[in-house]
């Protein structure tokens, strides 16, 4: 048993100390939008938010996650009220199959927190470990800009920290 | 009878000005004039393709150029423990390069770490080793670089203090440790032996990284390749100290060298990385020759580490074969001297972050080697493990290569200290480290440094095949 705490709620979370973080959220809290590719660490799939950087959740097991904040898609935006970083995805058209989109928005989420006006080649460099097999990589370049220049006249941080009192 | 004040005097001058000849003498050293850039049409295709190769066994792009820079237009930072020197613009650019160089001024560069201008050249440019290079191959790699694409970047400014930043002062230094004469082949060795021998002990500068250095930055000719230092990593011994828990020999070497992994060992990273990437590219004949004289300097390992080696393989397969779990390692590690079944933090990040790939079935290089044949778990620095599970190993972009992810963002630096314990204690037969949480915090602060300015990928390509060279 252990506490986990995700998109700004705790989870009492009834799992081994080395269950990898993303079963948990696909399997317990059936967060689905963090896939699983290949569950080595390769792919970038299953990439979620832990404490303001970029994490692989496949090879994160829940024992180094005590005390941290995970975020995952789910947490920065709704069907109704898309996040910035979601927008420009729809509005540049950037999935193809989609399934390594939720991991290259967070990626690209994690950079513009501390960046927000990379460069082309600061976003290549970021987004390398997610692999696309569709090959939208052009899209998914020009969404990550777009979402920048959103991300000025909107508030970017998650929704949930936005609800809060 | 005591001489007049005047002879007196006059025998002062007379040393002064004989010191002050001397000391002219040992520091000045003449320009040499500056030519028309010479065309690139006017070098032999043949001689520039020879150049070609010959500076990749030298690794020259991997210092003399900066990530996401030109080719060879210099400028990387190089961390020193007297200051900071830059790598200067080695493109024909006539003003900011050597574009107005003739050959005889690159051939003394090389020889005697002087430059057009006469100014001595600080040894991190390893003219130690250079000066063993033949006129003839000076002469290809002149070609090479003249034919390169012209790159305007000023030389930044050295960030030494004085009086290092006088550069007179080198003429000391090189009258202490550097050794000219050129490489004297051993008549009693084979032709590949001295072939491997003056490649080792010249262009390809083996030494730089793997001897020890002296308090004034020289190697140490009594510890020749017991291990370095080299840009927060830490350099193994290659002699008869090597920490590798299986001994080295010329097939293994060849493997690791020329396709960057052996299934013995695993795979080359860090500042090695981009050394195996150039020898992909080279003839495989000077490889061969290079692995065949670094066998040598190994030398015949001991019956005890003969013993130990086929041990850990023996257990490596077997564990590729049953995935047997639990503690095989300890069997032939025997001798482990921490408690590290105490130590439940990192056996279970182990366990839940590591196991997944580094007991899996897949071969190298694309499955993680089996850690007990890891050199950087039996090494006696604990830096190149902390600097792996940090930043991982990045794959080549475009290429089929082996990769790891980092965990620099998923744990914190008491995790990764009681993962490195953890894994030391298990898969070594060697002592606990010390200082593991000071190398964490260190690597971690390097490790932004290094990802800025390393110029090529930290980690070689699987297929020689699939490569361009520099
Ligand atoms: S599923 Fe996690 S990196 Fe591929
Ligand atoms: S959109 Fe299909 S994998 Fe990227």
């Amino acid at each position: 048993m252990m506490t986990l705490k995700v998109n700004g709620k705790d989870h009492v979370v009834d799992a081994d100390p080395d269950t990898p973080l993303l079963y948990v959220l696909r399997d317990d809290l059936k967060l689905n939008a963090a896939k699983f590719g290949c569950g080595l660490g390769q792919c970038g799939a299953c990439t979620v938010i832990v404490d303001g950087k970029a994490v692989l959740s496949c090879v994160t097991p829940l024992l180094l996650l005590d005390g941290k904040q995970v975020t995952t898609l789910e947490g920065l935006g709704t069907i109704e009220a898309p996040a910035p970083i979601q927008r420009a995805f729809m509005e540049e058209q950037a999935a193809q199959c989609g399934y390594c989109i939720s991991g290259m928005m967070m990626r690209a989420q994690a950079l513009l927190q501390r960046n927000s006006k990379p460069t082309d080649a600061q976003i290549r460099a970021e987004l390398q470990p997610n692999l696309c097999r569709c090959g939208t990589h052009m899209r998914i370049m020009r969404a990550v800009h777009r979402a920048s220049r959103l991300m000025d006249s909107a508030d970017a941080s998650p929704v949930i920290q936005r609800s809060a009192p | 009878m005591t001489g007049s004040p005047r002879m007196i005097a006059a025998a002062i001058a007379g040393v002064l000005i004989a010191a002050g000849i001397a000391g002219f003498a040992v520091t000045w050293r003449p320009a040499i004039a500056a030519v028309e850039p010479p065309s690139p049409q006017s070098f032999d295709p043949v001689l520039v393709k020879r150049g070609r190769e010959l500076a990749a066994i030298g690794n020259c792009n991997d210092c003399h150029t900066m990530r996401g820079g030109s080719s060879f237009a210099g400028g990387l930072p190089v961390p020193t423990p007297f200051g900071t020197i830059y790598s200067s613009n080695i493109t024909p650019d006539p003003d900011t390069g050597i574009g107005r160089w003739p050959e005889q001024a690159f051939r003394r560069a090389m020889r005697s770490g002087v430059d057009r201008d006469g100014q001595h050249l600080y040894p991190t440019f390893p003219y130690d080793h250079f000066t063993n290079v033949s006129d003839e191959d000076d002469r290809a790699l002149y070609a090479f670089l003249m034919t390169r694409p012209p790159v305007h970047a000023p030389a930044r400014d050295n960030q030494l203090s004085f009086p290092l930043d006088q550069r007179f002062v080198v003429a000391g230094w090189k009258l202490l440790f550097l050794r000219h004469g050129g490489y004297q082949p051993d008549g009693g060795r084979s032709a590949e032996w001295n072939r491997g021998a003056y490649l080792v002990e010249g262009l390809a500068h083996c030494g730089s990284c793997h001897t020890p250095r002296n308090g004034l930055g020289a190697e140490r000719p009594d510890a020749q390749f017991a291990g370095g230092d080299v840009d927060n990593w830490h350099a193994y011994a290659i002699n008869s100290q090597s920490p590798s828990p299986v001994p080295w020999n010329a097939d293994t070497l060849f493997s690791y060298l020329r396709r960057g992994w052996d299934s013995d060992h695993g795979t080359a990273r860090g500042p090695m990385a981009e050394v195996v990437s150039n020898l992909s590219s080279v003839s495989e004949s000077d490889v061969r020759a290079i692995a065949l004289y670094m066998a040598d300097v190994f030398g015949a390992p001991a019956p005890d580490r003969i013993r130990h080696g086929e041990a850990v393989l023996a257990q490596a397969k077997m564990r590729a074969k049953t995935q047997a779990g639990a503690p095989a390692a300890q069997a032939a590690n025997g001798a482990a001297t921490q408690d590290w079944t105490m130590n439940a933090t990192g056996a279970s990040i182990y366990a839940a972050a590591c196991a997944t790939c580094h007991e899996s079935n897949r071969a190298l290089p694309y499955g993680g080697v089996n850690l007990a044949l890891s050199t950087a778990l039996s090494g006696p620095d604990p830096r190149n493990a902390v600097n792996i599970v940090l930043s991982g190993v990045r794959p080549v972009p475009g290429e089929r290569s082996p990769i790891m992810p980092g965990f620099a963002d998923s744990m914190n630096n008491e995790q990764i200290v009681a993962l490195l314990q953890f894994l030391r204690g298990r898969f070594s037969n060697q002592p606990a480290w010390s200082g593991v949480a000071k190398t964490v915090l260190d690597a971690r602060r390097m490790q932004t440094v290094f990802l800025q300015t390393s110029p090529g990928p930290s980690n070689p390509p699987a297929d020689a095949t699939q490569r361009g060279g520099p």
